[in-house]
């Protein structure tokens, strides 16, 4: 695992540690690891080995007989479905847009937060909280006192620019979701932004300006090769988190109109809940799996690279 | 890559207080346009259901609590089993944490990278891809709508935040202390207990706090897996919103309610959230 040499070493003594130290002391440095270890293993290993198994079994909730082996058939159903394939792009479209929007709008507010004014701290709480509202609550809310077509807030706001009375939970179905995670996940952006920009050092923004730079240029030439390193982190957890967005599929739209805004999560969710199909959801979870450690081993790659740096500056 | 022409600036012509004005003005108006939906469920809390179906909306109203009093009726076991799993999961995650951040920054364990990194990468398996099987393992267990299974659950969802959080903490004791501690002889159980603990307290408030945040906000997993022995409060909210008939300003007082404690969690928890949000990359 080369990628993972990248990432700083613990301090100093530390360093000493591998092979000098003997057979007991090895065993109680490992002894306080082992129950985290094992627990994690238990419990997040063994249903993706389960998924596995029944992604080989024919197992329908509602027929008698419990499972059976079918073999391939279920990855031939995932790989020839369209439906799959439809929630598969939705998934990606939606966790990209969200996560490049609230990444702008985050850099913006963090600019905005970076600055001395009256009552700064009031601001960023109020920009932060819409992360911390439950997001089956924050869901809710947008499909009804915000959004609905009748008494929503939205429409009335945009009456006067001549838009009247949409319903934008069933002509911008996707378009509403997005909104809601872009909402939701901008604050976590701007925090991360915020913390790039309040590390930059003042040395170098002090010594642009008496050569007499540009705000514009000093920000592109200086501050963003500097944010760099923040707005892929952001980027990478944002995408972690959001590509699992169920909450506000759920309680929007219900994954629809038809099927405009069902994501891979919403999807799996049915198979299971709807078309009681374990082992077809099983199938379609190992596929999406196998999608997910494709991505997360350039992931965890990038990850190393952004704590190198951090903790060297550290 | 194009390079701006290097213009001297103008020499200041408006006082520096206008510009700090002018920007107070926009941060305040961004903000407050971005939490205007929080600052709309609350004011749509305290409509009457009958003013809360308007157009236009109404923003004049008497304020009245029908609504908070009728959504908390039929909350509290809801309210309950949420309580349990969110504080059963974050002790469980400091318990198990604390000991495995040692391992992997003060005394650290021969492949203590391979460790981490194990860690964060289960925080990347999409969890909906085994909900079915994880339920049929619930059914046979019998966990199966219990607070445990959510404990459970909860707990494996916080550990690896947790353990790179804390393993960040302990990473900035400084080592002179530890060599004094050592120097008096202290044992291991006692450089914890007494070096590392108290100086990295802070740190495992906010660890905790972060915890709070995602179990008492989780939706998904409490979905598929609880019906009424262990629905949580995002349960209570799904449930609070009627087949039919008017229910804006009920939904609004249950959304309120659910979200207010971790709202208040959070807003203490400010400083550190960004340090939690990033695993301890950032500080």
């Amino acid at each position: 695992m080369t990628v993972l040499e990248d990432l700083a070493a613990p301090r100093r003594d530390a360093e000493v540690v591998p092979l000098a130290v003997g057979r007991r002391e090895r065993w109680l440095r490992r002894l306080p690891l082992l129950p985290a270890l094992i627990y994690v293993v238990v419990v997040t290993q063994i249903p993706f080995v389960v998924t596995l198994w029944y992604s080989f079994q024919s197992y329908f909730w509602d027929q008698p007989g419990g499972a059976h082996f079918t073999g391939l058939s279920n990855y031939t159903t995932v790989f020839t479905n369209a439906s799959f394939r439809g929630s598969l792009v939705r998934s990606v479209v939606m966790t990209a847009a969200a996560v490049i929007a609230a990444m702008i709008l985050g850099v913006a507010f963090a600019v905005l937060l970076d600055r001395k004014f009256f009552g700064r701290g009031v601001v960023r709480t109020l920009i932060i909280t819409p992360f911390l509202v439950m997001p089956a609550a924050a869901a809710l809310v947008w499909a009804g006192p915000m959004l609905d077509p009748n008494f929503g807030l939205l429409n009335y706001l945009l009456a006067p620019f001549g838009i009247h009375h949409v319903a934008w939970l069933s002509v911008h179905a996707l378009g509403s979701v997005i909104v809601v995670m872009i909402w939701q996940w901008t604050p976590f952006m701007t925090l991360i932004v915020l913390a790039g920009l309040q590390s930059q050092p003042p040395d170098t923004l002090e010594a642009a300006k008496v050569d007499g730079a540009g705000a514009l240029a000093t920000f592109r030439e200086l501050t963003l090769p500097h944010l760099r390193p923040y707005i892929e982190l952001g980027i990478l957890l944002g995408s972690i988190y959001l590509v699992n967005t169920f909450d506000a599929v759920r309680l929007m739209t219900n994954g629809g109109p038809g099927t405009s805004t069902t994501n891979l999560p919403f999807y799996l969710y049915q198979q299971v809940n709807n078309a009681f199909d374990v082992g077809g959801a099983a199938a379609a979870g190992v596929v999406t799996v196998i999608l997910t450690i494709i991505v997360a081993t350039f992931a965890l790659r990038m990850f190393a690279r952004v704590f190198q740096f951090e903790e060297a500056r550290g | 890559m194009t390079v701006l022409p290097v213009v001297r600036p103008e020499p200041r012509r408006v006082p520096r207080w206008v510009g700090s004005v002018g920007w107070a003005v926009v941060a305040w108006v961004v903000a407050l346009a971005f939490f205007l939906p929080v600052l709309w469920m609350v004011i749509t809390a305290f409509k009457p259901e009958s003013a809360a179906e308007t157009w236009p909306p109404k923003f004049i109203f008497t304020p009245t609590l029908a609504e908070f009093r009728l959504a908390v009726t039929g909350m509290s076991p809801f309210l309950i089993h949420s309580v349990l799993a969110t504080a059963g999961s974050t002790i469980l995650v400091l318990l198990l944490a604390v000991p495995a951040a040692y391992a992997l920054s003060v005394y650290p364990v021969r492949r203590w990278r391979d460790g981490l990194f194990f860690f964060i990468s289960t925080k990347m398996l999409p969890i909906v891809a085994a909900i079915g099987p994880l339920y049929v393992i619930a059914l046979h267990t019998h966990l199966l709508d219990s607070i445990g299974l959510m404990i459970i659950l909860y707990t494996a969802m916080n550990l690896p935040l947790a353990i790179w959080m804390i393993r960040s903490f302990m990473l900035e004791v400084p080592g002179e202390l530890l060599e004094a501690a050592r120097l008096d002889g202290a044992g291991r159980l006692r450089e914890i207990g007494s070096v590392i603990l108290p100086i990295i307290m802070p740190g495992l408030v906010s660890t905790a706090l972060i915890c709070v945040i995602f179990a008492w906000n989780e939706l998904f997993l409490a979905l598929n897996l609880t019906v009424t022995n262990a629905a949580t409060m995002p349960m209570f909210l799904m449930s609070s919103v009627p087949q039919e008939g008017l229910y804006i300003a009920h939904l609004a007082a249950a959304a309120t309610v659910a979200s207010i404690p971790v709202i208040l969690v959070g807003w203490m928890a400010q400083r550190s959230l960004v340090r939690g949000l990033s695993m301890g990359a950032i500080k």
